[in-house]
Parts: C-alpha cells; sequence; structure tokens
C-alpha cells in the first residue's frame, strides 16, 4: 500500500514540469505529474512523441529537442498523469482536479506549480472576430493537427514567436499576404547596456536575428513599426488596416494571427494569495520566488514561465532547481549534495538568462496595443470595452475588483485569464498610478469548469496501482 | 470568394471520422480537438455571446479564453480546444454562456 500523502505534486508537463519531475524521481522521490494536455511536452513541445516526420520538419530543430525528455519521462518512475485539469490548489498542497469529467485529489508534501505561460492580449479593434486568433494557436494547430492557413493569413504584433511561425508557415510552403510589426525598425546596438549582459546568451539573439533574415529572403512583406492597427469584417475578419511608412495601409485576409509577446499564467499562484509583484520589464506579474522558486507560502514552489518569462531552456533548468531543493528538503539529498548538485544548473541558468533583458527590450509591446480606445473591447466574455472601464474608475473604482463588481468584467468563464492584464494598465493609465497600486483579480476556485454532481462525486486519486513504482531508497 | 475555410491538412490525415455540426455531417482528421476540426470547415462563428450575441470562435486553442464553447451531444459549454473529436459527435453553436457554472457559487 502506498501512503495516500505523495512527496511530490507537480502541476504542469512543460519543460519545467517534466525537468523538475525527472531530477525528482532520480533522487527517490515518488511524484505526480498532473497536465492538462492528452499527451506531455506543455505548448513548446506539445504532441512532440506523435508528430510526424514532414510537420517536425517544418516545426525545426527547437520542437524536435524536447522528444528526448518526453521519451525520459514516460520510461520512468513519475506517475504522469494526463487529462487532469486543476480546479483547486490549497496552501495545504492539496489539489483538486478533474479526471475525464470525474473530480479527484491529492495532498502532496511538496508541490511545483509549472504552468508555463499564456498569450499576451491583443485588444485592439476587432479582435474578437472569427478568423483572428493568436500566433500561438497558430503554431498549436500545426504541432497538434497538422493544420496550416488555407487562405490569405497576416502575422500582426511583435516577438520572436511571431517571426518563429513565420518561417515554418513559409517551410511548410504556405505564403504569408504580410508581417505586420509593430516593433520598430530599430537597431540592436542601441541597447547596449542590455546587450553586454547578452553578449553571453549570443545563441538566443543570433536565433531571432537568422529568423528575420529567413522571413526577408523569401520576399515576406515585412511593415515596421506599425500602428493603430484594427481588423474589419463583418461576421468575420476581412482585412488588417494599420498606419506603417507614413501612409494608412490595408491588407486583406481571411486569418489574422495577433502576438505580443507571453506573460506567466497566475491563476494558481493568485488564488493561492502567494505575493506577487509587478514587473515593469515584462509588463507582467510575477510572483515572488527565492532563488529556488519557493514562493511566498512554504512547500509551494514555481519553475519555468509561469514564474516569469525566460523561455523553455530556463524553464528546464528551473525545474532541476526546484526539484532539488524540494529533494533536500524532504531529506533524499543533504545540503553538501544539494550544493554540488545544483552548482552547474546555477551556472547555465545564468548563461540561459544572459539575453532575456535584451529580447524584453526590443519585443516591448505597445502601449496603445495593451490599453485600447474607449470602444475596443476588452473582456471578451461579458463583452465589456476600455471605456466602461474607464467610466468605472471615473466613478471612483480604485482596481479591477471593483470593475468586476460593477461591469461584471473578468466574471466570464475565462475568469479575467484574458482580460487581467488589460484591465489593471487600463485602470492605472487613467488613475495615473502604477499597476502595482491597482492589483489583479481576487482570483478564487474553481479555476475550471466543474458541477456540482462532480463535487459531489469527489475521491482521492489511488496512487497504489500498479503505475506507481515501490519507492527505491538509495 | 471561393471559400473561407481557415485550415487545411498539411497532408492526408491517416484517419478521418464524421460529426454533425448544426445537423450537418462534416468529415474531419481524427486524432485531434474538436477546436482544430471545426477549423477545417467553412463554419465563421461557432458561439454567440450571450451578452450581445457577438459571433465568435476559437481563439487561443490553448484553454484560456473559452471562445470556442459549444455544444456536444446535448452538453453545454464545452471547451472545443481541450476536447478529442470523436466519431458521431454532434455539435451545435453555442449561445450564450452565462450558465456555465463555473464561479458561479463562489463570484459573490
Ligand atoms: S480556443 Fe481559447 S479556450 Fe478554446
Amino acid at each position: 500500500m502506498s501512503d495516500p500523502v505523495v512527496d511530490l505534486i507537480i502541476i504542469g508537463a512543460g519543460p519545467a514540469g517534466i525537468s523538475a519531475a525527472l531530477e525528482a524521481s532520480a533522487h527517490g522521490l515518488e511524484v505526480v505529474l498532473l497536465d492538462e494536455q492528452g499527451s506531455p511536452g506543455g505548448q513548446i513541445w506539445r504532441n512532440v512523441a506523435q508528430a510526424d516526420t514532414r510537420t517536425r520538419q517544418v516545426l525545426g530543430s527547437d520542437y524536435s529537442a524536447g522528444q528526448p525528455l518526453v521519451e525520459a519521462l514516460l520510461a520512468s518512475n513519475v506517475r504522469y498523469q494526463p487529462n487532469a485539469a486543476v480546479w483547486q490548489v490549497t496552501e495545504e498542497r492539496c489539489v483538486h482536479f478533474l479526471l475525464d469529467g470525474k473530480a479527484r485529489v491529492l495532498q502532496g508534501r511538496q508541490l511545483l506549480i509549472a504552468t508555463g505561460a499564456m498569450e499576451r492580449p491583443m485588444p485592439i479593434p476587432g479582435w474578437t472576430l472569427p478568423g483572428v486568433m493568436t500566433a500561438g494557436a497558430g503554431q498549436i494547430l500545426l504541432k497538434s493537427a497538422a493544420l496550416v492557413p488555407q487562405g490569405p493569413v497576416i502575422l500582426a504584433g511583435c516577438g520572436p514567436l511571431l517571426y518563429l511561425l513565420a518561417v515554418q508557415y513559409l517551410r511548410a510552403g504556405i505564403g504569408i499576404e504580410a508581417l505586420v510589426d509593430t516593433s520598430e525598425r530599430r537597431d540592436v546596438f542601441k541597447h547596449s547596456r542590455q546587450l553586454r549582459q547578452a553578449l553571453a546568451g549570443w545563441r538566443d539573439l543570433l536565433k531571432g536575428l537568422s529568423l528575420l533574415a529567413t522571413l526577408k529572403r523569401a520576399g515576406v512583406k515585412h511593415y515596421r513599426a506599425a500602428r493603430n492597427l484594427r481588423v474589419e469584417g463583418g461576421r468575420r475578419a476581412e482585412a488588417l488596416c494599420f498606419d506603417s511608412d507614413g501612409r494608412a495601409q490595408k491588407v486583406w485576409a481571411s486569418l489574422i494571427l495577433l502576438h505580443q509577446g507571453v506573460a506567466p499564467n497566475i491563476q494558481i499562484s493568485q488564488s493561492l494569495r502567494a505575493d506577487h509583484d509587478w514587473n515593469e520589464q515584462q509588463l507582467c506579474w510575477v510572483a515572488r520566488r527565492d532563488s529556488w522558486g519557493e514562493t511566498s507560502l512554504p512547500g509551494i514552489f514555481i519553475a519555468g514561465d509561469g514564474g516569469a518569462i525566460g523561455g523553455a531552456n530556463v524553464a528546464a533548468t528551473q525545474g532541476r532547481l526546484a526539484a532539488l531543493a524540494i529533494a533536500h528538503r524532504l531529506q533524499k539529498i543533504d545540503a553538501c549534495r544539494l550544493q554540488a548538485l545544483s552548482k552547474p544548473w546555477l551556472q547555465m541558468l545564468g548563461r540561459q538568462s544572459a539575453a532575456r533583458p535584451l529580447i524584453d527590450a526590443l519585443y516591448r509591446p505597445l502601449a496603445q496595443n495593451r490599453i485600447p480606445h474607449d470602444d475596443t473591447i476588452v473582456c471578451r466574455c461579458e463583452e465589456v470595452s476600455a471605456g466602461t472601464i474607464r467610466g468605472y474608475v471615473e466613478l471612483g473604482c480604485l482596481g479591477p475588483n471593483q470593475t468586476k463588481a460593477f461591469g461584471r468584467c473578468g466574471m466570464g468563464p475565462c475568469q479575467g485569464r484574458q482580460c487581467g492584464l488589460s484591465v489593471t494598465e487600463i485602470i492605472a493609465e487613467h488613475r495615473n498610478v502604477s499597476p502595482a497600486q491597482v492589483g489583479y483579480y481576487r482570483i478564487r476556485p474553481p479555476l475550471k469548469p466543474i458541477t456540482l454532481a462532480q463535487l459531489a462525486s469527489e475521491r482521492e486519486l489511488e496512487t497504489s496501482t500498479s503505475s506507481t513504482p515501490e519507492r527505491s531508497l538509495s | 470568394m471561393p471559400t473561407e475555410t481557415l485550415f487545411r491538412r498539411l497532408q492526408l490525415a491517416d484517419k478521418y471520422v464524421q460529426i454533425e455540426f448544426e445537423g450537418t455531417p462534416l468529415t474531419v482528421p481524427a486524432d485531434v480537438s474538436l477546436a482544430a476540426a471545426l477549423l477545417t470547415h467553412d463554419l465563421g462563428a461557432t458561439r454567440e455571446s450571450a451578452i450581445n450575441g457577438r459571433p465568435g470562435a476559437a481563439y487561443c486553442m490553448m484553454g484560456v479564453c473559452f471562445e470556442c464553447l459549444v455544444e456536444v451531444d446535448g452538453q453545454a459549454n464545452c471547451q472545443a480546444c481541450l476536447i478529442q473529436v470523436v466519431e458521431g459527435m454532434r455539435v451545435r453553436r453555442q449561445r450564450g454562456a452565462r450558465d456555465l457554472l463555473i464561479g458561479g457559487q463562489g463570484d459573490e
């Protein structure tokens, strides 16, 4: 019989979660890895174990790089549980989730949140029309369903993922109507302060530059410093209008993919009331963590993009470090061994993080695409516009929870995941204070749709099945 | 315009299944999410906002935005990007999402 309490519960099977699971399991911890998807890899390596050769070739080497880790996970002692939608986590590290529609609960001695990033909302006029999706959605469709655009497609916004998707579409033989870039035609070397730090991370930088060169060679129409983006269409997207090169432009397309970077998915850490800070460099909320990734709540760690945006390699390294700290906490390794084992990872983390400040500065999303004009819809679930939110501020609302009470903004099924950052920034700008003073939505469970009947049938996840390994203590 | 279908397969799928959307039979690749399957046909909006009837369709494909809500085999408010397509599924546009239980008890 196994203990109903497992050593470590990890939420999220992306680079951070898988790396942490493997490391922890190697030190003799009993690990349960819960993931919302049907197969491991997170969004970055989504479906990597099943993807066909053609899709892999289109997606490139950074994608296939995930395969060894995914295979190692599947061959390991880690109890990997796909299709698990976590709807509540408690401070006592009790995790409630839905598994094939059935409510299950699991208690962990330690907990690691590795839920990664979500795309930053890009609220421009017309962004709610069918035919407007995110660049991340385009990539997910490529990875998980081998789908590519059929008709004219525009990629608009800024950030490495936008260029990467453009290159992947080119490899797939898909023509791109236009790359509508909101970043400036800036000289990289103007950012000399960040550049010095970035030199250590030159590989990441070169990657960004070579993607751009590939697009140029392919003759993709690349508009720079695009402003005043607006999607036109009746019941579906028909064109993207914007200003660039001092002229008003209009490009016709049935599919418009938007992207302006990613932000940590903080739904769980916010629901736990862990301490968060506003990060002005990344324009998002980040949970406060020590160097191992532990939050303000003892025994609850965060690794990867769910903490702060660092990318897949940083996430994997942070996962290793958190797992080592947790193994030490549970007395599987002593302080000496912790230090020895973590040293190479810490050094690697330094190199992997070096280019980040420059990337953040180069691809900083424009204020006008984060804090839109009055008539742009911000909350898609409850159809609340930026102007309505400003109106509530004028009535005396100081933060998102008050505007929520006034206008249901953030109370729809997405629970503010989609509008949270926009609402905070709109209020901050209108009050002329910092986002830190405005705060974020108070997130309450359930974090996922759950019915009362499901709730009533909740029981413990069996951890005594044959798939759970006997603990091998070395 | 000849067609407004937004996505096509990079290459033929190994297997296809038949589903129904608003009573019309559709052939879609197997082993993909329901939202992905629907995107291979010219359907336009797959939901209508409960607030103002605004047409909506899958946006994020990763479970964040809830724009992909549809009715599947009589069950309302299914997140199409998070469920696999299954032979014989009967799918309808979601009209309104306000009765979705999420947060329903805890909001106030
Ligand atoms: S498309 Fe966003 S939740 Fe399904």
